[in-house]
């Protein structure tokens, strides 16, 4: 039953907001566009360049393979924490005290400010006075963060799966825990296996949440900086540089505010393209839904 | 304005998105879009089109630029044919 009235003026309303929108985000967004054109070094000085910062970071080696790192990084995080976060929702008790007193145990690590997450790990795994680290070399491996690209990639994927596990954990055990009973109660009488269960019941009622948890998951660790930046500052070499460091040793170490403007577009661009290709797998699946519902 | 560092080609180049949305919008109060399937996998809006040629038309530029010596004009070309390719039979 649909009898709401279709107006077109209610758009009138979202005014403000695009207001207040278009002076943090649009215009700034704008003025990067005319700074990725120009080599500017004060409000006077300013050489118009055209296209070069674009094709200068599009050959950059050092951008390009911390572009690579980055999907490498993105891509491994999600393979950890998405089957990770699903197993551990499974396992969560559903009812009592204990479903309260796990779920505050499991949301611990979100609660948690980057830099401080960041920290954390830092003296963790310190060999001289962090329990991995001096607990490493007493069992005789040589784990040093500072010195070995694989110790540090090894322990920033661990520290993001610490962190960021939860989130999918908590997404997929509220999905969980809107499957009716009725499921269940029919699977029982179907003598199906746990693993028939899992596969399908709980698997497809929880696409949805999972499609967000992806999207959320993906963007994050594509756009993150403080974690790796207290961790290791991007090293050792330039082993864990993720773009987000490279832009801003780029922009605001170097003050090169036309390539990193370029680099800045190019990022937003990657950006917007997975955004966009998320969002529209999520709405198709919702429209599925519908149809079938229907 | 002065510290929005204007020139000349971006300034032509928002005037032409703003150009685009406004007459998207003309458009879409002329006739409303209907959605529909074309060649794309999915089903789309007039807008929805106009979107996925706008963002295609700044990869195929920043390929264009970046990996092959050809001039940016010939990707603004393949740019709006592809638009135009994709307004119709999308």
């Amino acid at each position: 039953m649909n009898d709401k009235l279709y107006n077109n003026r209610a758009w009138w309303l979202i005014l403000p907001m695009l207001l207040l929108v278009a002076f943090s985000a649009i215009i700034p967004l704008m003025t990067v566009v005319n700074y990725s054109v120009q080599d500017v070094f004060d409000a006077h000085t300013r050489f118009f360049t055209g296209t070069e910062w674009f094709r200068e970071t599009l050959n950059d080696p050092a951008l390009q393979a911390a572009l690579l790192r980055q999907f490498a990084f993105s891509l491994t995080v999600l393979a950890i924490e998405v089957p990770l976060g699903i197993s551990i929702a499974l396992l969560m008790p559903r009812k009592g005290w204990q479903a309260s007193a796990v779920l505050i145990l499991v949301t611990m690590p979100l609660l948690i400010p980057w830099n401080v997450v960041g920290s954390i790990w830092q003296i963790f795994t310190r060999g001289d006075i962090g329990l991995m680290g001096w607990g490493l070399r007493e069992l005789g491996y040589g784990y040093n963060i500072t010195r070995s690209a694989a110790d540090a990639w090894g322990t920033i994927i661990l520290m993001d799966v610490w962190h960021w596990t939860p989130l999918i954990a908590l997404l997929c055990y509220s999905g969980l825990r809107a499957i009716p009973d009725a499921y269940y109660q029919a699977a029982r009488i179907d003598r199906a296996s746990r693993w028939a269960v899992f596969r399908y019941i709980q698997l497809p009622k929880l696409t949805n949440v999972l499609v967000i948890g992806v999207l959320l998951r993906f963007m994050h660790s594509f756009m993150i900086y403080a974690e790796p930046f207290v961790l290791t500052g991007g090293g050792p070499g330039s082993s864990t540089t993720f773009l987000s460091q490279t832009l801003t040793t780029m922009a605001i170490g170097q003050q090169d505010l036309g390539p990193s403007a370029a680099f800045s577009i190019i990022y937003f661009l990657i950006i917007l393209l997975v955004c966009w290709i998320f969002y529209t797998a999520i709405m198709n699946l919702q429209k599925d839904k519908q149809n079938k519902g229907a | 304005m002065e510290w929005m560092v204007w020139t000349t080609p971006t300034a032509v180049f928002f005037a032409a998105i703003a150009a685009i949305l406004l007459g998207m919008t003309a458009w879409e109060l002329a006739s409303p879009t209907v959605e529909r399937k074309g060649f794309l996998p999915i089903a789309t809006t007039r807008g929805d089109r106009l979107f996925i040629g706008l963002l295609s038309a700044a990869y195929i530029h920043l390929a264009v630029l970046g990996f092959t010596p050809l001039n940016l004009w010939l990707a603004l070309g393949i740019s709006i044919l592809w638009l135009g390719i994709l307004l119709r039979w999308g």
